[in-house]
């Protein structure tokens, strides 16, 4: 076998703390390596082309790439093989990047490891087989998970592609946060009036069906066969017949069920339509509050439903659905304002979240958009926002910035003065975070033009007074204490993962950051695609997002699945495992740990012997290592392989 | 191959190809410097891992070895990681039989977003094995020794 060898310099990002040069030179005393160099840019356009005039020149049957992580550049440089005639699976690469240059800064140290990393890679390509990529089918349908903008965005460029799309969502309507929002920055304009006819469309699109009221329970198979199990939860309203008329809600006697849409700020009936835009518009019951469920009396919603549809008795219904991609779009949470105590969230009425605020100004929400103070209905006069409430602060593990915290209680203090031209609003900042769009000219705006009161610092403590709230705070520019009094406190709660997301990252097979938010292929060229292929992601389950970001990304995930259906078939990654009869005794072991159910056993010549299902083997090595015998092997990390390089290492 | 002069110790890592080595790439971009000894050995999956390749590793004279994957319930594969946690907690009651010092053994669970732990991992590992220093010596032709060797028997060495 002729290997050659190609150290790269990346810039100064390998060659400034590793001998390169060294390295191909002692890459040359490697068996069966007949070309080594150093190069300055081997995934460049000149380093490809010397790659595939080496191999020409030298008739070379193996390539060694000493440069990135292989999660970076496998692909290309495979592409770079198959141009110049070379099977692509003849191809090894050593990390002396993210494993050598950029964590050791001994130069001696960091270019012996380099060597021996090359050395590894060599030995390792001299077991590689010639592999050819089979096919599968794939089914060209689509479920979106979790129905906000992002998600709905997604599903609708899906559906209008031509696919097939489930939409899923967790409560009983579409629309997520952006539902709730009465105005949206910095155009101000009316959240429902955007959002209401995306979410007509969701439900009259022939192609999409919506489950609402439903998770995913399960999620089995690979890239371009999901089997999705979805969980519709019990409305106990039977929804092919409900036509939303709202009778059972007007009569319901159980009116003092929380209200979960206006974010606990009043109260709803325990059967209920959450918003009069909901899409589905279906009445559920929360099994909770209702009297003929927890104690089995009432039944009022069922006597005058006119269309018989209330049904005490449903159950959740499973119900699986085979896709071949998955977005996910399951948003995110606001942040816990409790764990605060200085505040007071939570003991004191009239201090309240951003989210609850943005109720009170919605026409749609518990006080028609009149901005009345929870404790007396009052109206307030002076309002003090309190920013970064759960963002960019370490000590309760959210030491990341929300992003959208500071455009929004702009919004709230224009909003505020649009509502009540005599009322003060002061916003305590650490920063003023607004990078988009018009973004900066709308939080001056607010400061300038409607006379929202910035003071630059934290808040201390917030005290009851007098009915009212005394604010201490500190003013940093001023370098003094200050204490405003207030009769409403709005905390601009910051962003935190979705409840459940990463056991819905468990079951997706893709992997989540600390803080619970979902991690995308990588962070600057696959920032809508996950490590699962398949796997999309879209809006704020990536990380907080604001509506044009979330839309943008609800688009581009969808592009992604229509990219990928865009062919009847897919390559199937050969490098899975292979069974070598002679020494299979047919015990089954491959097959009882396989976690695709991709092993087999089948009868040749009258003895049992396991068999792989290509297509369905996704190449983690379960079975080999299980097999007894070393009869069935993954490709390319075979146990010669693996060893091989250990023996390269230690021997 | 020569180790720099005792400075630097043998180590070799088995790390899964979706968590840990993605972790050690973020550990890398993120420029966290960590000490130079341990050698990573990509594979797919730690449910890949076959238990006697540490041991084959030990023999070799690695001076410590380190397994790092996904954590439990986040493998890539649903359920690798948790094989591997089986085969590998039975080799670690085994090492002590084998004359290996425990201590030159762990694994671990790093996620790919998890740089700063990684380096933490590797930084400790290395110093709990410089503490132990270089590997004594094995006896070839062991017991232990013959049963390895069905594992070599396809090996083009």
């Amino acid at each position: 076998m002729n290997i050659g060898v190609f150290v790269c310099h990346c810039g100064s990002n390998i060659a400034g703390t590793v001998d390169t040069e060294a390295v191909a030179k002692a890459a040359l005393s490697f068996r069966e390596v007949v070309f080594a160099t150093d190069t300055m840019y081997a995934c460049s356009e000149p380093g490809q082309a010397g790659i595939v005039d080496a191999i020409k020149t030298y008739d070379l049957d193996g390539v060694v790439v000493a440069s990135c992580t292989p999660r970076m550049h496998e692909a290309t440089f495979r592409r770079t093989l198959e141009r110049a005639g070379l099977n692509k699976y003849m191809f090894e690469m050593a990390n002396i990047r993210e494993h050598v240059s950029w964590v050791g800064k001994d130069m001696e140290a960091n270019t012996r490891k380099a060597s021996e990393l090359v050395h590894m890679a060599v030995e390792k390509l001299r077991r590689n087989d010639y592999l050819e990529a089979g096919e599968f089918e794939i089914n060209k349908r689509v479920m979106v998970i979790g129905g906000g903008v992002a998600g709905i965005q997604a599903a609708l460029d899906c559906a209008d592609g031509g696919l097939e799309v489930i939409l899923v969502e967790r409560e009983p309507s579409i629309g997520g946060k952006m539902s709730k929002l009465d105005k949206t920055f910095p155009t101000v304009d009316c959240s429902s009036c955007i959002l209401g006819p995306k979410m007509v469309d969701v439900a009259q699109h022939p192609n999409i069906t919506l489950y609402t009221l439903s998770e995913v329970d399960s999620v089995k198979g690979f890239v371009g066969n999901f089997d999705v199990t979805v969980r519709r939860k019990a409305a106990y309203v039977d929804w092919d017949a409900c036509t939303g008329c709202g009778e059972c809600t007007t009569k319901c006697p159980s009116k003092k069920t929380p209200d979960r849409f206006n974010e606990f700020i009043g109260n709803t009936t325990a059967i209920n339509i959450p918003f009069p835009q909901a899409i589905p518009k279906k009445a559920s019951i929360n099994a909770d509050a209702c009297i003929k469920l927890t104690k089995g009396k009432c039944g009022v919603c069922a006597k005058v439903c006119p269309t018989e549809a209330i049904r005490f008795d449903q159950q959740d219904e499973l119900i699986t659905e085979r896709v071949g991609a998955i977005i996910a779009a399951t948003g995110y949470d606001l942040f816990d304002f409790t764990k605060y105590g200085q505040y007071g969230g939570g003991r004191y009425p009239d201090v309240i979240t951003s989210m609850q605020y943005e109720r009170l100004l919605s026409a749609s929400g518990p006080t028609e958009g009149h901005i009345k103070r929870p404790s007396d209905g009052a109206e307030p006069k002076d309002i003090v926002f309190i920013q970064c409430v759960g963002s960019r602060d370490k000590s309760i593990g959210r030491p990341y910035c929300s992003g959208f915290c500071c455009m929004y209680t702009a919004k709230q203090t224009i909003l505020t003065k649009d509502h009540m031209p005599d009322s003060q609003s002061y916003v305590f900042y650490m920063d003023i975070r607004s990078p988009g769009k018009n973004y900066d000219e709308f939080t001056r705006r607010a400061m300038e033009e409607y006379g929202a009161r910035y003071i630059r610092g934290r808040v201390s403590a917030i005290q009851p007074k007098n009915g009212r709230y005394l604010v201490k705070g500190a003013d940093t520019l001023l370098g003094q204490q200050v204490e405003v009094e207030a009769d409403l406190v709005v905390l601009a709660v910051g962003a935190e993962a979705a409840k459940g997301s990463n056991e819905l990252a468990e079951k997706l097979r893709i992997s989540y950051d600390p803080y619970g938010f979902f991690m995308e292929g990588h962070p600057k060229l696959k920032p809508v695609e996950t490590n699962t292929a398949g796997i999309y992601l879209a809006g704020s389950c990536q990380g907080p997002k604001d509506i044009p970001s979330s839309v943008a990304q609800g688009d581009a995930a969808a592009a992604k699945v229509l990219v990928l259906f865009s062919k009847d078939k897919l390559a199937s990654d050969p490098q899975v495992s292979n069974v070598k009869l002679v020494r299979c005794i047919g015990c089954g072991k491959c097959e009882s740990v396989c976690p695709f159910g991709a092993i087999e056993m089948v009868d040749f010549r009258g003895m049992p012997k396991a068999s792989v299902i290509e297509t369905v083997c996704q190449g983690c090595g379960v079975c080999t290592a299980a097999c007894p015998q070393g009869a069935i092997q993954l490709r390319h990390f075979t146990d010669n392989q693996i060893l091989a390089e250990v023996n390269t290492l230690c021997l | 191959m020569s180790v720099n002069e005792g400075k630097e110790l043998r180590i070799i890592g088995f790390l899964c190809n979706w968590c840990s080595y993605a972790g050690a790439d973020t550990a890398g971009v993120g420029r966290f410097a960590q000490p130079t000894d341990l050698r990573i050995v990509r594979l797919p999956c730690t449910g890949r891992i076959n238990p006697l390749f540490i041991v084959r590793a030990f023999m070799n004279g690695a001076d410590g070895v380190l397994v790092s994957g996904c954590h439990p319930r986040d493998c890539h594969y649903s359920e690798g990681n948790f094989y591997a946690r089986r085969r590998l907690e039975v080799l670690k009651a085994l090492l002590p039989v084998l004359g290996v010092d425990p201590g030159r053994f762990e694994y671990t669970w790093v996620s790919a977003s998890e740089g700063q732990r990684w380096r933490s991992v590797v930084t400790s590992f290395t110093e709990q094995v410089h503490a132990l220093g270089p590997m004594p010596g094995f006896k070839s032709g062991t017991s232990l020794d013959m049963c390895l060797c069905h594992m070599d028997q396809n090996q083009v060495l």
